[in-house]
């Protein structure tokens, strides 16, 4: 009995080892990678993220090998150091207005077809929701007219359906005051409608 | 304080009155029929008509020649009379459809009756003397989903159907072989049977739901629509067939009923009647809901209330379970009692909780301040 138990445990050593050394050697071959210069890099980068490769590799070792091929087609110079830009968007912006909520409900795209539209509408609309400030959002909803309420809604329980850190809580901060503002009926017109945003 | 019957748990699907209103038809969600008396202050049950197989969807009682129909979901429909030792009995009507029947409705001068189905027709009924039966012709064409409701126009010709593709649509149900040409309407001049003399669409930008109640008013000139987008619409032939609407705040309406030219009541899942108001430009506003006075009475006892629930519940809070409406479930149909669709006085609701409530504007004036009843 506790031979087995002890050769598992040996088992499991001798797997930790291999990632060990496979990771070491992608260290390595990075290092050396970053010596080399553009052109070369690049050449070596398809050479061995070809198929040809992988399969003489596995026939050579035996192993699995093909996962670990991944890095080789990492486009090593976006992280080089000289190379790394500023973050330009975010937090420089301030947040935005509610002129800019009556826009982007205005020109949402309800009739279209096009899903990719819709999605990018979405990621706009949730980007300006969720980056309104608590104490805007009362005097935003306010200032919107019934149809825009409406619409408002329906990005609101979308928003709920893909969340993202802490996006659920500042939704339902929105969905309290818009149904304090529109009642029930907001909600039943995001359940009956055909026209999905 | 509204008059409420209590008729049991049972859902109410339908009820209909007779002409003087001493006895009330029902259907308790199920094949029977409850036939009640108002006798010596207080209501019996006179008698229970059995004849259905499956629930029945829509009675309606004609004042004048005192029959009633009813339809049900088993395909079928009776038109009972009364024969001389007080008896009810069935006569079938050939609908010749292949689905539920949902809804029926008897035509002003009580001479033939259409009946909605699921199976995107309609059929008009008539009495045909020769061979001492009822027969029906269908009014199929634009009809794209069942039909969920129906009102008769009052010169006996026009009809009005609410369905679930979203549309409204006015039919005309001319039969020439019980009746004379009718004259033109606002509606339009040439009446054969089944022309659409009108389409209108629950659906502006999209939102849409199905239309639940439709209702004439008593010139015929107005329409009524509610749908499940919690929306209430107006139609006005003489202006052109003018459209006016709004998208409430409230749950969606089941049933819709003029009480003025100007004035019509909704009632549906918010289970509070509305009242609803339309101006002289034609836009129809919320005039009031008909239901405020008695969420002041339930909150006197409180203290008593917190004791008693402490004691039979073992909790401390006391958040009501009972709505601070009379019914305590959605109201699904509402009928005029008193007066006429220009004019009325009176009208019944009943709904899910098995309440049937009779709503007196004369007492619900005292309770509505700042409403000018004309």
């Amino acid at each position: 009995m506790i031979i087995p138990v002890l050769s598992y445990k040996y088992y499991q050593r001798s797997l930790q080892y291999k990632k060990n050394i496979k990771i070491q050697r992608f260290q390595l071959e990075y290092k050396s990678y970053n010596k080399m210069d553009v052109s070369r890099r690049k050449f070596r980068q398809e050479q061995y993220s070809s198929i040809n490769y992988h399969h003489s590799e596995y026939e050579r070792r035996g192993s699995f090998v093909a996962a670990c091929s991944a890095f080789r087609k990492i486009d090593v110079d976006q992280y080089n150091e000289d190379n790394y830009k500023e973050d330009e968007c975010g937090e420089s912006q301030s947040p935005p207005s509610i002129e800019a909520l009556k826009t982007v409900l205005r020109n949402a795209p309800i009739s279209s077809r096009n899903q990719m539209v819709k999605d990018a509408a979405l990621n706009v609309v949730m980007q300006v929701l969720l980056s309104m400030k608590s104490s805007q959002i009362e005097e935003a909803v306010n200032a919107l007219d019934r149809d825009h309420l409406d619409i408002l809604m329906k990005y609101i329980y979308r928003g709920f359906e893909t969340p993202s850190e802490g996006s659920s809580g500042q939704l339902l901060a929105w969905h309290e005051k818009v149904h304090a503002v529109a009642g029930v009926g907001c909600i039943v017109r995001v359940l009956t409608d055909k026209k999905r945003v | 304080m509204p008059e409420s019957l209590s008729f049991g748990i049972d859902p109410i699907t339908a009820h209909a009155w007779n002409k003087d209103r001493t006895k009330l038809a029902i259907s308790p969600n199920s094949p029977e029929v409850h036939i009640y008396h108002f006798q010596r202050g207080e209501w019996k049950l006179e008698e229970i008509l059995k004849e259905h197989d499956l629930k029945v969807t829509g009675i309606d009682w004609a004042p004048n020649t005192n029959r009633i129909v009813t339809c049900s979901a088993d395909r079928n429909a009776y038109v009972w009379t009364q024969s001389e030792e007080k008896k009810w009995k069935p006569t079938l009507v050939l609908l010749r459809i292949n689905r539920a029947a949902t809804c029926v409705r008897w035509s002003p001068l009580e001479n033939k009756f259409a009946v909605g189905s699921g199976a995107r027709l309609i059929s008009v009924c008539y009495f045909e003397k020769e061979n001492d039966w009822w027969v029906s012709k269908h009014i199929k064409k634009p009809i794209r989903s069942t039909v969920t409701c129906l009102d008769w126009h009052p010169n006996d010709v026009l009809l009005a159907a609410g369905s679930t593709d979203f549309k409204v649509r006015v039919f005309s149900a001319y039969i020439k072989e019980i009746e004379d040409r009718p004259v033109s309407t606002s509606w339009g001049s040439k009446m054969p049977l089944g022309l659409m003399m009108a389409e209108f669409s629950n659906s502006t930008n999209g939102a849409g739901g199905w239309v639940h109640s439709v209702n004439f008013s008593s010139s015929g000139d107005r329409i009524a629509w509610v749908g499940h987008d919690s929306s209430i619409s107006i139609a006005d032939a003489s202006k052109g067939m003018a459209v006016s609407v709004i998208r409430t705040d409230f749950l969606p309406f089941l049933a819709c009923l003029w009480v003025s030219e100007n004035r019509l009541i909704a009632a549906g899942h918010g289970c509070c009647p509305m009242l609803f108001e339309v101006n002289e430009t034609g836009k129809v506003q919320f005039a009031g809901k008909l239901d405020a006075s008695l969420k002041k009475e339930t909150s006197g006892v409180s203290a008593m209330k917190k004791f008693q629930s402490l004691d039979r519940q073992a909790r401390t809070e006391t958040n009501d379970t009972s709505l601070g409406t009379l019914h305590q479930n959605a109201i699904t149909s509402v009928c005029l009692h008193t007066g006429n669709k220009a004019n009325a006085t009176k009208f019944s609701t009943a709904g899910v909780d098995g309440l049937l409530a009779i709503w007196d504007f004369s007492n619900l004036e005292s309770a509505m301040r700042g409403l000018k009843f004309n």
